[in-house]
């Protein structure tokens, strides 16, 4: 089984994810293109994993869901705190610093 | 190799639709298929451990928080469509293709050699192994997530933490509060009546009669008469055949 399909796959969606990053408005669609990076990534890590022989990259792609996790908590926190005094998920609203 | 064949097309047109998704939900689904697809690649490449990790925490946890945000945010909040920075949208496009082009190129192009394979790796259980190397070379990153956790969990009690602006009513100031209404006002220091309670209806939508057989307004809710859901009492009164002739006594002139 060779390693480079993954690889490819793991470059695409991260592209996708970027993209999304860069288009969308919605703060939680954003969000959930980060994550979607994030799981690209981890496959790369799995990936590698296997083609190394050492178990190296899955403990890099759990650490990856770690903090993940720890980030979609304070992430989703924000944005309902933003939502909560905006009443706008939208991330062009959140632009006073700029003023 | 057969599941990555069939599962790779289906996870880049699942994501491809959840950027081009006009709904925040719809784009939460497709991407739980993205999610379980990577759990099914991670199966496949002999990671047992991550495969229901994946399932568990990705699919299972952070996908139902972001739904359950945007059930809070409203399911109908659409995107907008107003671009700010004028281009930014094609800049955007043309950037991210341009860089998937870039590193699927480097990818294709680069010669990684055999694969060694998990064999010798997970001749313990892939547990096992991920457990030894987590508790001795990775133990200081494992302990440092410990602290990433607590302050994840504080950070998210802060934010949602709402702060009080007045103090909070006791009972004794809702008590002193009626009477008060009830010596300059003259509002019915009492609680508020019931809704009605029929022989067929004892739903809250159902207004309570009064003595006299004036319908109570008070025991209907506020929120019920704005939205227009409050049944009235006389078609109960007129059709009801079994009750029809009790309620008209109970009702005396006023029908």
């Amino acid at each position: 089984m060779r390693t480079t399909p993954f690889l490819v796959l793991s470059a695409l969606l991260f592209s996708i994810g970027a993209i999304g990053v860069l288009v969308r408005r919605n703060a939680i669609v954003v969000f959930m293109c980060v994550e979607l990076m994030l799981n690209a990534s981890n496959l790369a890590f799995v990936a590698f994993a296997r083609q190394n022989g050492n178990l190296d990259g899955q403990i890099a792609a759990f650490f990856v869901m770690v903090v993940a996790a720890a980030e979609v908590v304070v992430g989703l926190a924000i944005i309902m705190t933003i939502f909560r005094t905006r009443r706008s998920a939208s991330v062009d609203d959140a632009s006073l610093l700029k003023y | 190799m057969i599941v990555f064949w069939v599962l790779a097309p289906l996870m880049v047109l699942c994501a491809l639709g959840m950027v081009a998704v006009r709904k925040a939900v719809h784009s939460a689904l497709l991407l739980a298929v993205v999610m379980v697809s990577l759990a099914a690649m991670y199966a496949v490449l002999d990671a047992p451990f991550l495969f229901a990790v994946q399932i568990i925490v990705y699919t299972g946890a952070v996908l139902m928080l972001f739904l359950f945000v945007l059930m809070l945010v409203g399911v109908d909040s659409a995107d907008s469509l107003v671009e700010t920075l004028r281009g930014q949208r094609l800049a955007a496009g043309v950037a991210g293709i341009a860089f998937a082009v870039l590193i699927v190129l480097g990818i294709t192009q680069s010669t990684i050699g055999a694969s060694v394979g998990l064999d010798r790796a997970n001749r313990d259980g892939n547990l096992s192994g991920l457990a030894g190397l987590l508790f001795s070379r990775y133990v200081f990153a494992f302990e440092v997530t410990s602290a990433l956790l607590i302050t994840a969990a504080l950070g998210a009690m802060v934010l949602a933490h709402r702060e009080r602006l007045t103090p909070k009513p006791t009972q004794r100031d809702t008590v002193l509060q009626r009477m008060r209404d009830y010596s300059s006002d003259g509002l019915d220091p009492g609680p508020l009546p019931t809704p009605g309670t029929f022989a067929r209806h004892n739903s809250v939508d159902t207004p309570a009669l009064l003595p006299d057989g004036r319908v109570s307004e008070l025991s209907i809710s506020r929120v019920m008469r704005s939205r227009g859901t409050v049944r009235s009492v006389v078609p109960l009164m007129v059709t009801g055949e079994p009750v029809d002739g009790e309620v008209r006594q109970v009702e005396g002139g006023d029908a």
